[in-house]
């Protein structure tokens, strides 16, 4: 096995099994783990408390059942599968979870937590042009970290949040050059193996995630780079899942040469700036320097012309749009970014993603006829 | 003689919201501005430019009410809206590419010629506020890029905790400030500090005579029939800055006072139980709900959707850190035990004896908590619910014979309750 693969490989166990992720940091250093739920989180400050952060993302083709109860067939398929979980105790190990409440299932769904782990909720202002609104989102960011410290009993200083910073900052910088390198090398890095190095770092320490991806990149950077004889696209939505879905995209050689996926390159997007004030008020800054999310609010609704512009810096041949199944917030954008493909002749294809599905062949012949015309 | 000397609050509803429109279209005829805004948005700083307002969300419960809704939303389903998306936003984006398209052409398409939609003009400007849901965002967002016009936001965070912080109203103040400096840009004057202080004072006015109406549902048997608050409350939502509202509702409470001290009721002798309805309406279907409650004599006396509009504050705070409150303390924009003290306190208030939940295909901010919202209020008052599947304005979601058979029972419980009690 090349370093590669064997790199690849364990990024996908990590991303595979994230329950033993957090038993084995468990084991290491005698703390624990908190959630984060979608979209954006402070992570940092649990980072710098010295516990493991975990995405919850939902699951993959689970029934749902338990939360049937609880919400009703139109809720967002994530916080389906999220429900589910918390209903079978799946996330009671956790020491807290952190919700962000960016849309109205959200602001429900951190109202109504069915496991046993606290549940810590801010909100992120939305008028995010003002100073006023940073202002409001420190003292959010306090909170957060005032309620952190007391589940967990640790104090977060200062110096320990700068480390977290920079060491954030410079996962966010390897994982941009990773998304280069895997739109230059299609071949090594296929579907499968972005979204994993993607998802992995969810369940990782980012500085040991940041060497395995420095590691990675800097192999596959030492082989000539190969012409592609396939088809290329940007994808865009919450997350595109399960690896059944990433292999279709294989099997008709789409690669994907960037993303907007808020599961993945969203979350690498802006980095905490140095610059004058607290580690907690350059945090919120870095919400205010946040574009092109549905959970974003931009009056100017620029996530179309970052799209269109993101297929022309990658010479993509086109985007493909995985909407996550009851997510109005991206259903909304969705108008917009279509007409605005169309005027530009930009090619896009929109695709379901719904978590509880295991049957993909529908999507398939849709990618094979889309395909078939780029 | 003013013409509305001598009017009943029905008739006065019925004019002032047709003068409410026309308002707008002389205003754009005359080329002054006309701007759309979300429905608890504040009104105060547009008003006091002479702006005149428009309200989607009433203009789509109307199209809703009047039988349009399919046409609008085939015309947003064409542009790429999902049936998920909110069935106002979506009957209202319908409505706007028509009347874009009119406008880009000079010809109107034929299925706004056929709607039933009350004409009002395009905007010059937009205003929301997520403070009933960010679907409002996302809406307005879409209609400022639609338009390429601009988008005020006035954002109240969720208010995951309670009492509301006193930095959530100073970042709300602020926003109040900025959306004035906007104003100021796009009118290029100044703003009259003076006038707008008339304007708060005459929405405050508004909101007494508002609230003077809900009040009379504490009687028992109640001389209010709770659907009127539906059918009232466009001017809440679109005139509550203006008299056209303080009027209406004026005349509406002294009715229902005399009403009451004459011993003439709502269901004149009829009313058998009482319930709560949590939700918005069904508009599409909003006869269908309210006879089929009215045959089983159940009269409704609390609903905590009009009161979002009880947007009492004080006009001569200059922080405006109290109005800041007034539209972030909805209580659907607050944590969910603040959300059921609302609703125990308006089914105390209105003595009912159980709640129909409106599962609102269109709402996810008022259907997610649904479950657990009446879990705790059951054990805490004991009253029994049921929950029904409907849509604000898509009329293809309401089941006639579900709702039927799910009030029936609850009504059969509620009078066995009273039954037992006896």
């Amino acid at each position: 096995m090349s370093r590669v693969e064997a790199i690849l490989s364990q990024l996908k166990d990590v991303a595979a099994n994230p329950k033993k992720a957090m038993d084995d940091y468990k084991a290491e250093t005698g703390k624990g783990a908190v959630g984060i739920m979608p979209i954006y989180s402070p992570e940092e400050m649990v980072h710098a408390a010295g516990y493991l952060p975990m995405g919850i993302w939902g699951a993959q083709g689970k029934t749902i059942s338990k939360a049937r109860t609880y919400l009703p067939a139109f809720a967002c398929s994530v916080m389906q599968q999220v429900m589910e979980l918390q209903c079978e105790g799946a996330y009671d190990d956790l020491s807290a979870v952190i919700f962000s409440v960016p849309c109205d299932t959200l602001k429900c769904l951190s109202q109504k937590w069915k496991g046993t782990s606290p549940v810590i909720v801010f909100t992120h202002p939305q008028n995010r042009g003002l100073e006023a609104a940073n202002q409001f989102l420190v003292t959010e960011y306090e909170l957060v970290k005032a309620q952190l410290e007391s589940v967990l009993g640790v104090k977060i200083s200062n110096a320990a949040l700068e480390n977290s910073i920079a060491i954030y900052n410079e996962n966010r910088a390897v994982m941009r050059e990773f998304v280069k390198v895997a739109a230059d090398y299609p071949q090594v890095i296929d579907a499968v193996s972005r979204h994993a190095v993607f998802k992995a770092r969810q369940f990782m320490l980012k500085e040991k995630h940041t060497a395995l991806v420095k590691e990675l990149i800097a192999e596959i950077k030492a082989t000539p780079v190969q012409p592609w004889d396939g088809k290329k696209v940007v994808v865009t939505g919450i997350l595109l899942e399960p690896n059944e879905l990433l292999d279709i995209f294989n099997e008709f050689k789409i690669a994907i040469v960037d993303d907007d996926l808020a599961q993945e390159s969203r979350q690498i997007r802006v980095d905490v700036l140095d610059g004058e004030g607290g580690p907690l008020y350059r945090m919120a800054k870095a919400w205010q320097q946040m574009y092109g999310c549905s959970l974003a609010t931009d009056t100017k609704k620029g996530r179309g012309r970052m799209l269109i512009n993101k297929t022309i810096q990658t010479g993509a041949d086109a985007i493909v749009v995985a909407m996550m199944k009851f997510c109005d917030p991206e259903e909304w954008d969705y108008p917009v970014m279509y007409r605005e493909f169309e005027e530009k002749g930009v090619k896009s294809l929109m695709i379901e993603v719904d978590q509880e599905v295991s049957s993909f062949e529908q999507i398939k012949t849709r990618l094979q006829s889309f395909v078939e015309m780029l | 003689m003013s013409l509305t000397q001598g009017m009943k609050a029905k008739q006065l509803l019925a004019y002032f919201q047709g003068k409410a429109d026309q308002d707008a279209r002389e205003a754009k005829a005359r080329g002054e501005l006309v701007c759309w805004s979300a429905s608890v948005a504040p009104p105060e700083f547009c008003v006091t430019m002479g702006i005149a307002m428009i309200y989607p969300e009433t203009h789509a419960a109307g199209i809703g009410a009047r039988k349009g809704a399919m046409d609008m939303l085939e015309v947003a389903d064409r542009k790429g809206y999902n049936v998920d998306c909110c069935s106002y936003g979506r009957v209202n984006m319908g409505y706007m590419e028509c009347l874009k398209e009119a406008a880009i052409t000079g010809v109107k398409p034929e299925v706004l010629v056929n709607s039933p939609a009350a004409d009002v003009p395009l905007p010059d400007l937009v205003i929301t506020c997520n403070n009933i849901c960010n679907t409002l965002l996302k809406w307005y967002e879409n209609l400022a890029a639609e338009l390429d016009i601009p988008c005020i936001v006035i954002d109240v965070p969720f208010n995951h905790t309670m009492p509301i912080p006193e930095y959530a109203k100073a970042y709300i103040a602020d926003q109040f400030r900025n959306a004035i400096s906007q104003l100021e840009v796009i009118c290029g004057r100044p703003f009259d500090w003076k006038k707008f202080k008339e304007v708060k004072d005459q929405t405050q006015r508004s909101v007494y005579h508002w609230n003077r109406i809900a009040e009379m549902a504490k009687y028992k048997p109640s001389p209010l029939n709770g659907f009127d608050l539906f059918n009232y409350m466009a001017l809440i939502v679109a005139c509550r800055s203006l008299d056209y509202a303080e009027i209406t509702f004026k005349a509406f409470a002294d009715e229902l006072e005399e009403n009451l001290k004459a011993g003439i009721y709502a269901f004149k002798g009829a009313e058998k139980t009482r319930f709560q309805w949590e939700g918005i309406a069904v508009w599409p279907h909003l006869g269908h709900t309210f006879k089929s409650m009215k045959n089983l004599n159940s009269i409704m006396t609390g609903t905590a959707y009009p009161a979002l509009w009880d947007l009492h504050y004080d006009a001569n705070d200059e922080s405006m850190h109290s109005m800041a409150e007034a539209y972030t303390r909805i209580y659907i924009n607050t944590c969910l035990q603040n959300k059921v003290e609302v609703l125990l306190g308006i089914m105390e208030k209105g003595q009912v004896d159980g709640t129909v939940y409106h599962l609102n295909r269109s709402c996810k901010l008022m259907s997610f908590l649904n479950v657990e919202t009446a879990e705790i209020i059951k054990e805490k008052n004991g009253l029994p619910y049921v929950s029904i599947d409907g849509d604000q304005t898509d009329p293809r979601v309401f089941s006639p014979a579900q709702f039927d058979t799910r009030v029936q029972a609850l009504v059969e419980m509620m009078e066995a309750n009273m039954a037992a009690a006896e």
